[in-house]
C-alpha cells in the first residue's frame, strides 16, 4: 500500500514552497496554559460574582428564569363565542395569575340552562386574550436556569446580567470528537500504555465519578459498565463506530454534540476505529493522575468549531507554553498524518514541492513529503496532515 | 456596492473566490488575445476554525497559491486585501466572491395550509438560499403544544410568515402569528439581536401583525406571497430574505466584515451563484437542466424545466461535514452496494466518521476514492429525491394557475422526470476533482439515472459560483470563461427505461460518426459501454429499443437524434431503469467490476489489486 501510494516523489531539485499552511489545525495538548471560560446565561439574569472572587466547580455563577411554556386555549370556540366577545366572558384578566383548575372563562345563556366553563390547565399567568382569534394564552410558571463555574478559578471579568469569565492555570487537552456535556472528577489513567484497549474488566466500582483514561480504544462493554457505575467521563484514542452508536442508541449524523444524555461523557482524541492515543497526550494525562479534571464532550465541526476538552487545573509554577499560532509547515515541522494509508503516522516535513503531484487515486494535488519516524520518506496530500503543536 | 476600480472594457485580470464551508477556492481570469479565459486555481482551507477564526486568512492563502503558481503578485503586502487595480505588473482589476461559510441561512417558515401558502413560503425561502428547519402550518398534523415545543427548540436565523390571500383568511393567520410569538423563538446568533420576521401574508392583516410582533422581533412586511389563490409571488419575500441574510447572518461569519471591504461587489451566497450558472446553461442551450452542487455540508439541486427554476437544498447531505449523515439517511448498505471489493462495514463507517471529524482531508488511495464515490452516489440520489418534493408544481415570479389546478396540487407528482431532462450538470469538490472525467459522469448517471438522451456537463475546476457572481458585473467575460473553460462537456448518456433479463437484447444503436463511418452496437440488458466522440464532435444516432424498453419515443419505438460528444464520449446504458443491481454479493461485485472496466473508470491494475 505504501508503495502504491507513492508514485511521484519529487527529487528535491524542483521548486519548493518555503512555508505552507496546514489544512487541519493541530489539537491543543498543553501542560500549562491560562484557560478562560466564559460562563454565560442564555438570556439576561442575575450574576452573583465580582472580579477577583475565587470559585469552585459547582458554584453558581449566574441565574435567570426563562419564561414558562405557553398554553393556548381556544376560548371562543369552547365557549361558543365570537372572538370579539371573548374578553367579556373571561373571569381572569390579562396579567392575572391563575392556578391549575381555576376558572378562567364562563358563559351562561338561557337563564342558566346553558353553562360553559373553562379552567386553567396549568399554573401560570394570563398573557394574552385575543379579540381577533378568540385565543387565550396562559404562560406557565418560569423555569429557573443556572450556570455553574465548570472550572475552579478566579473571576476575571463580569458581564453584567449575563455571566462571568473564570480563569485558571491548567493543563489543556483537546480531543477530536466527543459525546455528552460538562462533568468533572478525579483523573485515573487505567490503560497501561497508549495502545492498550480499555475493556470492562478494567473498570471497578471505585471509579464512580472519575475521569478514566484509556489507550487505543474503548469497548462497548466498557462504556456500558462505566455508565452503570457512574463514571463521569472516558477519554480514549479511538472507539469503534458501531460500539459508539450502539451505546448512544443513535447514528451520528452531523457532528454537533454535547447534549446527549447517555450516562457519561466520552472523548476520543484521535479518531474512529482502534487508534493509539498520541504519546504526548497520554503522558500528559498520566502526569496528572489523581488530579481533578473538568471535561466537556461538546463538539461542533461547522463554522465556529468546538472541540471536546479536558482541563486539569494545577498550580505548578512554570513558564506558560507559547501560544503563538503555528503559522504553517516548513521543513522540519513535526506533523501527524490523518488519513489512509498512513493514518496516525508521525514524522516531520521533509519538503514541500510546489508542483501538483499525482496520487495513487490519480488526483493531482499539492503534497508534502514527510520523513516518518523510521526514516522513510512518504508523499501525502497537504490536506491530510496536521501540525503537532509543541 | 463599491464602485469598480476600472470599467469592464479596461479590465485585464479578475480574481474570484468562493469561501466554502470546507475550502476557499480562488480563480484567476485573464484577458488574452481579446478573449477572457481562466488562468489558474488556488485553494486553501476555509479558516473559520479556531485558532484562526477569520475567513480572510483562507482567502489570502488561496490567493497566495495563485501567486505562487503564476508569479503574479496579487496580495497587498500589508495584509489589507488584494492589490487593486492591476498596474501593469501586479494586482487585479476586479475582486468578487461568493460565500457559504457561517453555516448558511437557517430559516423557519409558516403558512396557513401546508400545501398552499406554507409551500409557497418554503419555496421562497429555498429560492433565497436558505436551509428550512421547519414548516409550520395549521394542518401540519401536529398539536399546538408540539409546534410550540419545536419552535422553542429551534434557533432560526429568520422566520418567513405567509398565510391567507389578500382580504382572505384572517383569524387563522393571526392564530399562527400568536403561536409563534407565544413560543418566543430565539435567534441562533445570540440573544443580542432581534429575530427577523418577514411577513408575506394577507396584507389586510398588516396592522394587527405589526401590533402583535413589533416588540421582540425585527419585523419586515412585504407583498403577499399568494395575493390570490391562483398566483404565487415569491420574489418580494425572497428579496427580503436575501437582504436580511446579508445583514444578519453572513456578517456573523468570522472575518466577514473585513472581506466585505475587500470585494468590489456584494458577496453572493454560493448557491445563488451556482443557480445563476445553471440557468446560464439552460438559457444558452434552450433545454431542461437538472443541476447539482454537491458540497461538503449541503447538496443543492437545481432544476430548470420548461423555464421554471427551482432550487432545493438538502442541508445535511454532503461529502465532508455531512458525510456521516449521508450514511445515516441512506443506510450504510446502500453506500456499500457501489463498492466492488471486500471492505468491512465497520471499516467503511470508521473512515466516514474520520472524514467527518477531519473534513478537509482527501482520498489518497484508490480504495478511499471509491468509497467516497459510493457516498456521492447516495448523496446525489437523496438530494434529487428531496428536490422532487419541492419541485411539485409550476413556479414562477408571477405564476397564473386555475382553481382546478389548485385542488390537484396536493397529490401532484414532481414534474422533474428524467425523460424530460436534456442536460445533467454537476459541480462541487468531489465531482470537479474526480481524477477522470468519466467518473463524475458515471456517478451522476448511477445516482440520477437519466433516461433517453441526456447531455452530461460538469464544472471543470469548481468555478460555477465564481462565474455566477462575475456575471452580475461583467456578463460577457463570465459567459466566455464559462463556455470555454468552465463547462466541461463530458458527453451524452443514452439510456433505455424498463427492465429485462440479464443478457437479453435491450437496444441497438447505429451511430454515424463525424467521418461518415457507421458504428453499430447491440446492447444486451445489464451492459454499459462508452463510445468515443470528442467534445467538439456530433454524431447521428438511430436507436432501436426492444419492445420492453423506451428511449424517449415510447416502448419499443425507434428514435433518431444528434448526440454531442465530450471528454468521456457517448455512454450507452442498457442497465435498465431503475438500474439493476443483483442482490447476491458476488454477482453484484462482478457486475460492478464489469461496468467499471468497460468504462475505464479507474486504473485497471490498481482496481484488480483491490479485488
Amino acid at each position: 500500500m505504501v508503495d502504491k501510494a507513492i508514485e511521484n516523489i519529487t527529487n528535491g531539485e524542483e521548486a519548493e514552497t518555503e512555508e505552507a499552511h496546514a489544512y487541519t489545525p493541530g489539537l491543543k495538548v498543553k501542560r500549562t496554559m491560562t484557560v478562560d471560560k466564559t460562563r454565560r446565561l442564555p438570556i439576561m439574569g442575575e450574576v452573583f460574582l465580582k472580579v477577583g472572587d475565587k470559585i469552585e466547580y459547582n458554584e453558581i455563577v449566574a441565574r435567570t428564569e426563562i419564561s414558562g411554556d405557553p398554553h393556548i386555549i381556544k376560548m371562543g370556540m369552547i365557549l361558543g363565542l365570537e372572538p370579539e366577545d371573548v374578553p367579556r366572558y373571561m373571569t381572569k384578566q390579562l396579567g392575572e395569575t391563575v392556578e391549575k383548575g381555576e376558572l378562567i372563562g364562563y358563559y351562561s345563556a338561557l337563564f342558566g340552562l346553558i353553562k360553559k366553563r373553562v379552567e386553567s390547565p396549568v399554573d401560570g399567568t394570563i398573557e394574552s386574550i385575543s379579540d381577533i382569534t378568540g385565543q387565550v394564552i396562559i404562560r406557565g410558571v418560569p423555569i429557573p436556569v443556572e450556570v455553574d463555574a465548570y472550572i475552579p478559578g478566579t473571576v476575571v471579568e463580569v458581564m453584567p446580567r449575563e455571566g462571568a469569565v473564570i480563569e485558571t492555570s491548567a493543563a489543556f487537552i483537546q480531543g477530536i470528537f466527543g459525546i455528552g456535556g460538562e462533568v468533572h472528577g478525579p483523573l485515573h489513567v487505567i490503560a497501561k500504555n497508549n495502545t492498550e484497549i480499555l475493556d470492562a474488566d478494567m473498570i471497578t466500582a471505585d471509579h464512580k465519578g472519575s475521569v478514566l483514561i484509556g489507550g487505543s480504544q474503548v469497548t462497548l462493554d466498557a462504556l456500558r459498565k462505566a455508565a452503570d457505575i457512574g463514571v463521569s467521563a472516558i477519554v480514549s484514542g479511538g472507539v469503534r463506530h458501531d460500539d459508539l452508536t450502539t451505546f448512544t442508541g443513535e447514528e451520528i449524523g452531523v457532528a454537533i454534540t454535547g447534549t446527549e444524555e447517555v450516562g457519561l461523557t466520552i472523548i476520543i482524541t484521535e479518531g474512529f476505529g482502534k487508534m493509539s492515543m498520541s504519546q504526548r497526550t497520554f503522558d500528559l494525562l498520566k502526569e496528572f493522575e489523581g488530579k481533578q479534571a473538568a471535561v466537556n464532550g461538546a463538539t461542533q465541526i461547522r463554522a465556529g468549531v468546538l472541540r471536546p476538552e479536558i482541563i486539569i487545573p494545577h498550580e505548578i509554577q512554570e513558564d506558560e507554553e507559547s501560544e503563538a499560532l503555528s503559522s504553517g509547515m516548513i521543513a522540519g515541522t513535526p506533523i501527524r498524518i490523518i488519513r489512509q494509508p498512513y493514518f496516525g503516522a508521525i514524522g516531520k516535513v521533509h519538503s514541500l514541492p510546489v508542483e501538483l503531484q499525482r496520487l495513487e487515486s490519480e488526483s493531482m494535488v499539492r503534497v508534502v513529503n514527510i520523513e516518518l519516524d523510521g526514516g522513510e520518506v512518504v508523499m501525502v496530500p497537504r490536506a491530510n496532515v496536521e501540525i503537532i503543536e509543541e | 456596492m463599491a464602485t469598480l476600480k476600472k470599467s469592464t472594457e479596461e479590465m485585464q485580470y479578475i480574481i474570484a473566490t468562493d469561501v466554502g464551508s470546507t475550502t476557499t477556492k480562488a480563480r484567476l481570469f485573464h484577458l488574452k488575445d481579446g478573449e477572457w479565459r481562466f488562468l489558474v486555481a488556488g485553494e486553501a482551507p476555509t479558516t473559520v476554525e479556531a485558532p484562526y477564526e477569520d475567513v480572510t486568512m483562507g482567502v489570502q492563502n488561496a490567493v497566495r497559491e495563485v501567486e505562487e503558481l503564476t508569479g503574479h503578485k496579487l496580495l497587498a503586502p500589508d495584509g489589507s486585501g488584494l492589490i487593486l487595480p492591476y498596474d501593469g505588473e501586479k494586482g487585479v482589476d476586479l475582486y468578487v466572491t461568493t460565500s457559504s461559510a457561517g453555516g448558511g441561512l437557517q430559516m423557519m417558515v409558516s403558512g396557513l395550509i401546508k400545501s398552499m401558502t406554507a409551500a409557497s413560503a418554503n419555496r421562497a425561502a429555498l429560492g433565497a438560499g436558505a436551509i428550512v428547519m421547519d414548516v409550520i402550518a395549521r394542518d401540519d398534523g401536529r398539536q399546538v403544544y408540539q409546534k410550540i415545543r419545536m419552535i422553542r427548540s429551534l434557533r432560526p436565523d429568520m422566520i418567513l410568515m405567509a398565510g391567507g390571500t389578500d382580504g382572505g383568511a384572517s383569524s387563522h393567520v393571526m392564530e399562527i402569528a400568536e403561536l409563534i410569538k407565544a413560543a418566543e423563538p430565539k435567534p441562533r446568533l445570540g440573544v443580542a439581536y432581534q429575530l427577523p420576521i418577514v411577513y408575506a401574508g394577507n396584507k389586510t392583516l398588516r396592522p394587527q401583525i405589526e401590533e402583535l410582533l413589533k416588540e421582540g422581533f425585527a419585523l419586515d412586511m412585504v407583498d403577499n406571497i399568494r395575493p390570490v389563490l391562483e398566483q404565487e409571488n415569491t420574489e418580494p419575500a425572497r428579496r427580503a430574505v436575501h437582504e436580511l441574510f446579508m445583514e444578519h447572518v453572513m456578517s456573523h461569519a468570522p472575518g466577514y466584515t473585513r472581506l466585505m471591504k475587500w470585494t468590489d461587489v456584494d458577496i453572493m451566497p454560493t448557491p445563488a451563484g451556482e443557480g445563476m450558472a445553471m440557468q446560464l446553461i439552460s438559457n444558452s442551450y434552450k433545454m431542461n437542466v437538472l443541476g447539482v452542487g454537491l458540497g461538503g455540508a449541503t447538496t443543492n439541486v437545481y432544476s430548470i424545466v420548461d423555464g421554471r427554476f427551482v432550487r432545493s437544498v438538502s442541508a445535511n447531505l454532503g461529502m465532508s461535514y455531512s458525510v456521516t449523515n449521508v450514511m445515516k439517511e441512506a443506510g450504510i448498505e446502500n453506500i456499500m452496494r457501489w463498492i466492488p471489493f471486500n471492505l468491512d462495514k465497520e471499516e467503511v463507517a470508521s473512515r466516514l466518521m474520520n472524514k467527518m471529524i477531519r473534513p478537509t482531508t482527501i482520498p489518497q488511495t484508490l480504495e478511499d476514492l471509491i468509497v467516497e464515490h459510493s457516498v456521492a452516489r447516495e448523496a446525489l440520489r437523496l438530494g434529487l429525491q428531496h428536490h422532487r418534493t419541492i419541485a411539485t408544481r409550476l413556479k414562477g415570479v408571477q405564476l397564473e394557475r386555475t382553481i382546478s389546478d389548485m385542488f390537484e396540487q396536493a397529490v401532484e407528482d414532481s414534474y422533474v422526470k428524467m425523460m424530460d431532462i436534456a442536460i445533467c450538470a454537476g459541480t462541487g469538490g468531489l465531482l470537479s476533482h474526480a481524477p477522470r472525467r468519466v467518473q463524475s459522469m458515471f456517478i451522476l448517471t448511477d445516482a440520477w439515472q437519466p433516461e433517453g438522451i441526456t447531455r452530461m456537463y460538469q464544472d471543470s475546476v469548481f468555478m460555477m459560483p465564481h462565474i455566477g457572481v462575475l456575471s452580475t458585473v461583467y456578463r460577457e467575460a463570465a459567459w466566455n470563461i464559462f463556455d470555454k473553460d468552465c463547462l466541461v462537456r463530458m458527453g451524452t448518456n443514452i439510456a433505455a427505461t424498463g427492465n429485462g433479463k440479464f443478457g437479453d437484447p435491450c437496444m441497438t444503436i447505429e451511430m454515424t460518426m463525424p467521418d461518415g463511418k457507421i458504428v453499430k452496437e447491440e446492447m444486451t440488458f445489464g451492459e454499459i459501454k462508452l463510445m468515443k466522440l470528442g467534445p467538439d464532435e456530433e454524431a447521428k444516432v438511430h436507436i432501436t429499443p426492444e419492445k420492453e424498453f423506451d428511449v424517449g419515443a415510447g416502448p419499443g419505438k425507434e428514435r433518431e437524434a444528434t448526440v454531442a460528444g465530450g471528454v468521456a464520449g457517448v455512454m450507452i446504458d442498457a442497465r435498465g431503469r431503475p438500474i439493476y443491481l443483483p442482490e447476491e454479493e458476488t454477482a453484484r461485485k462482478e457486475l460492478l467490476l464489469k461496468w467499471f472496466k468497460s468504462l475505464e473508470l479507474y486504473n485497471e491494475n490498481k482496481l484488480e489489486a483491490l479485488i
